[in-house]
């Protein structure tokens, strides 16, 4: 295994903070007989955009479920922020700061995009039934402090026009920005992106490369990304680690991975 | 034309998330408090008061407790009216044993009977859903109607079977029992329900009205946006039993008087879950209009055809009184699948723009 703890090659913004942020080691995961995700050890650094990739069924967003919780894997050792863990809960994950959005999009449909964004900061909400029964005094300033931060988000994401629109009706793109920011309302430092840009148009995605890179400058927050478009994975990412049949199988700066023969061989098969 | 927001300007997030963003909804609102708190008990007679307002309120907030968890919190129950009994069975012991005990706190505390009930069957929601969920209430249903009767120490060991409200007084005023005049009866059903209604509009549009939704919408993704599934789920059972107990001991104790276990059976539980889906799922307001098409109009339907003086044999209107309500429910439920409530919003936003279709 060369697993790469600092890569050598030149970073883009090469002062950025070199401390490892989440740590997976030898992580293994399996449904009965199938293994998903096999002895894979890969770290994320704090600040980076690190992208995940892979040919279908490589065991990209098993991993990504792996980090946030959602899937117990059966060995291995997970650090994040330093601290190792052995069980998870999703809701749990959250509160360390790990958000995540989702391949197929996976917003609350019957509420307004405000609603959406808000039941995003549901971990930072804390008064208690009594308050919210009576509404008034500390249920509705925490309220108004937390709508505050929401506008901030849809200021960002530029989605001022939807603030009242139900998410049901919103076109498809828009409905991924949407996710992008109720996944930003929980204020993560580590946040899980699951192609985001699966099913956009050129301008979409421009869209939403500007807005995965503003968010990683800006708010300085750190991202995973699954993505199947390899020219804005080559493009937005620090590092990339490779995936197929649940193994890695490379784990470089883009231009190493692209030169890299075992994944050209991945991607486009080799003849036995 | 006098429906308009033309002019009226928010400038503070405080006033855009006020209750009543439009400045008409706060008159139309207090129009319908004035006709509730004024205008009918100024003009009904007892008739009206026990067969048309009572029920109306009580069975609107049983709906709204109903609401509450399958509307909101997306879990399905067919078992209301056994949490309703319970409600009313532990407002009953705790009077016998507590006479002294303001009547007031009797129902508050035994609210938090039906509530306990509501969370210990709400924990299969925990693994299962939908239509097996439905199912699991419907256990409790079963369940707890054999309970209230079987266990006589619930009923004081009465010959009958039956609870029997005694009279009781609050401040002076008698408000239970045969002596209860039905004008202090509702004013006192009638504030109960006006509380609990501000306290359900408030929770829902908070923090846990979102958590709710969230789980109703996708349970998955609200999991991972870090919303506890079991807490929302057994809270949501928990304030909605607390409602549909509190709405079953004011049913027994300012409507009925009395009560056999039967009462609690499963026409009752279709019955509110009919309020709930026709007035509308996910809505306070549609718990009202729900009850009023389900519980009020038969009563009018059956009382017209006097007050217009046509001789209708009682038998006959009986069933064109079922034709007619049915009827209606199709109708409306073809008009508008959301319930009665979204008709109104729909009417709602058409009077805003209009006369200017867009």
């Amino acid at each position: 295994m060369n697993v790469l703890v600092n890569p050598t090659g030149a970073m883009n913004g090469a002062e950025k903070e070199r401390e490892v942020l989440l740590d997976l080691e030898n992580v293994s995961l399996s449904f009965g007989g199938v293994k998903a995700i096999t002895n894979i050890s890969f770290n994320v650094m704090k600040g980076e955009i690190r992208a995940i990739i892979g040919p279908n069924g490589a065991g990209k967003t098993s991993m990504l479920n792996v980090i946030n919780g959602f899937y117990q894997p059966q060995e291995g050792v997970i650090t994040f922020k330093g601290e190792k863990r052995s069980s998870m809960k999703p809701h749990l994950a959250v509160s360390q700061g790990i958000a995540r959005t989702f391949q197929n999009v996976a917003l609350f449909k019957g509420m307004s995009t405000l609603d959406n964004i808000m039941a995003g900061r549901a971990v930072h909400m804390k008064r208690n039934m009594f308050w919210q029964l009576l509404h008034y005094g500390p249920a509705r300033d925490e309220e108004i402090e937390h709508r505050k931060r929401v506008e901030e988000i849809i200021d960002f994401l530029e989605i001022q026009h939807i603030r009242r629109t139900p998410v049901g009706k919103l076109p498809y793109g828009l409905q991924k920005r949407v996710e992008l920011a109720r996944a930003l309302a929980m204020e993560p430092e580590l946040l899980l992106l699951d192609e985001p840009m699966a099913g956009m148009n050129l301008e979409e995605k421009e869209d939403m490369s500007r807005f995965i890179v503003e968010v990683n400058e800006q708010l300085g927050t750190t991202i995973a990304l699954i993505e199947h478009d390899m020219g804005v994975v080559m493009d937005l990412s620090d590092r990339v680690v490779v995936l197929d049949y649940g193994r890695k199988i490379a784990d470089d700066v883009p231009e190493k991975v692209q030169q890299n023969q075992e994944v050209i061989d991945a991607y486009l098969g080799v003849s036995h | 034309m006098f429906y308009k927001t033309s002019g009226q300007f928010k400038t503070s997030y405080k006033s855009d998330q006020a209750l009543f963003p439009v400045k008409q909804d706060a008159w139309l609102l207090i129009a319908i408090l004035a006709l509730a708190y004024v205008v009918f008990p100024l003009t009904a007679n007892e008739f009206t008061f026990k067969a048309l307002l009572v029920p109306v309120l009580i069975y609107s907030l049983a709906a709204m407790g109903l609401n509450i968890l399958t509307g909101f919190a997306g879990q399905l129950s067919l078992g209301t009216a056994g949490f309703m009994g319970v409600g009313a069975y532990a407002c009953y012991k705790i009077t016998t044993i507590f006479p002294e005990m303001n009547i007031v706190v009797a129902l508050a505390l035994s609210g938090f009977f039906s509530a306990a009930v509501g969370v210990a069957f709400g924990l299969p929601s925990l693994r299962i859903k939908g239509f097996y969920l439905a199912i699991a209430t419907l256990a409790s249903q079963f369940f707890l109607v054999w309970l209230f009767e079987k266990w006589a120490w619930l009923y004081n060991y009465n010959a009958s079977g039956a609870i029997e409200v005694r009279t009781m007084d609050f401040f002076g005023l008698t408000v239970t029992g045969p002596t209860a005049t039905p004008l202090t009866q509702y004013y006192f059903v009638l504030g109960i329900v006006t509380v609990v209604t501000i306290a359900m509009i408030n929770i829902t549009r908070g923090r846990y009205g979102r958590m709710w939704k969230a789980v109703r919408d996708m349970d998955i993704a609200a999991e991972l946006v870090g919303i506890n599934l079991m807490r929302a789920k057994l809270t949501a059972f928990a304030v909605s039993s607390y409602v549909v107990g509190i709405a079953g001991a004011m049913l027994v104790f300012f409507w009925k008087g009395a009560a056999e276990p039967n009462l609690f059976d499963i026409p009752m539980s279709f019955q509110i879950l009919f309020i709930a889906i026709i007035g509308g799922l996910g809505s306070i307001l549609g718990n009202f209009l729900g009850a009023i098409l389900i519980v009020a109009l038969p009563v009018l339907l059956n009382v017209l055809p006097d007050l217009v003086g046509i001789q209708v044999h009682s038998a006959a209107m009986e069933h064109v009184n079922v034709m007619i309500v049915g009827a209606l429910i199709v109708f409306f439920l073809i008009v508008e699948p959301h319930g009665l409530a979204r008709l109104w919003g729909l009417i709602r936003e058409k009077l805003i723009i209009w006369p200017f279709p867009h």
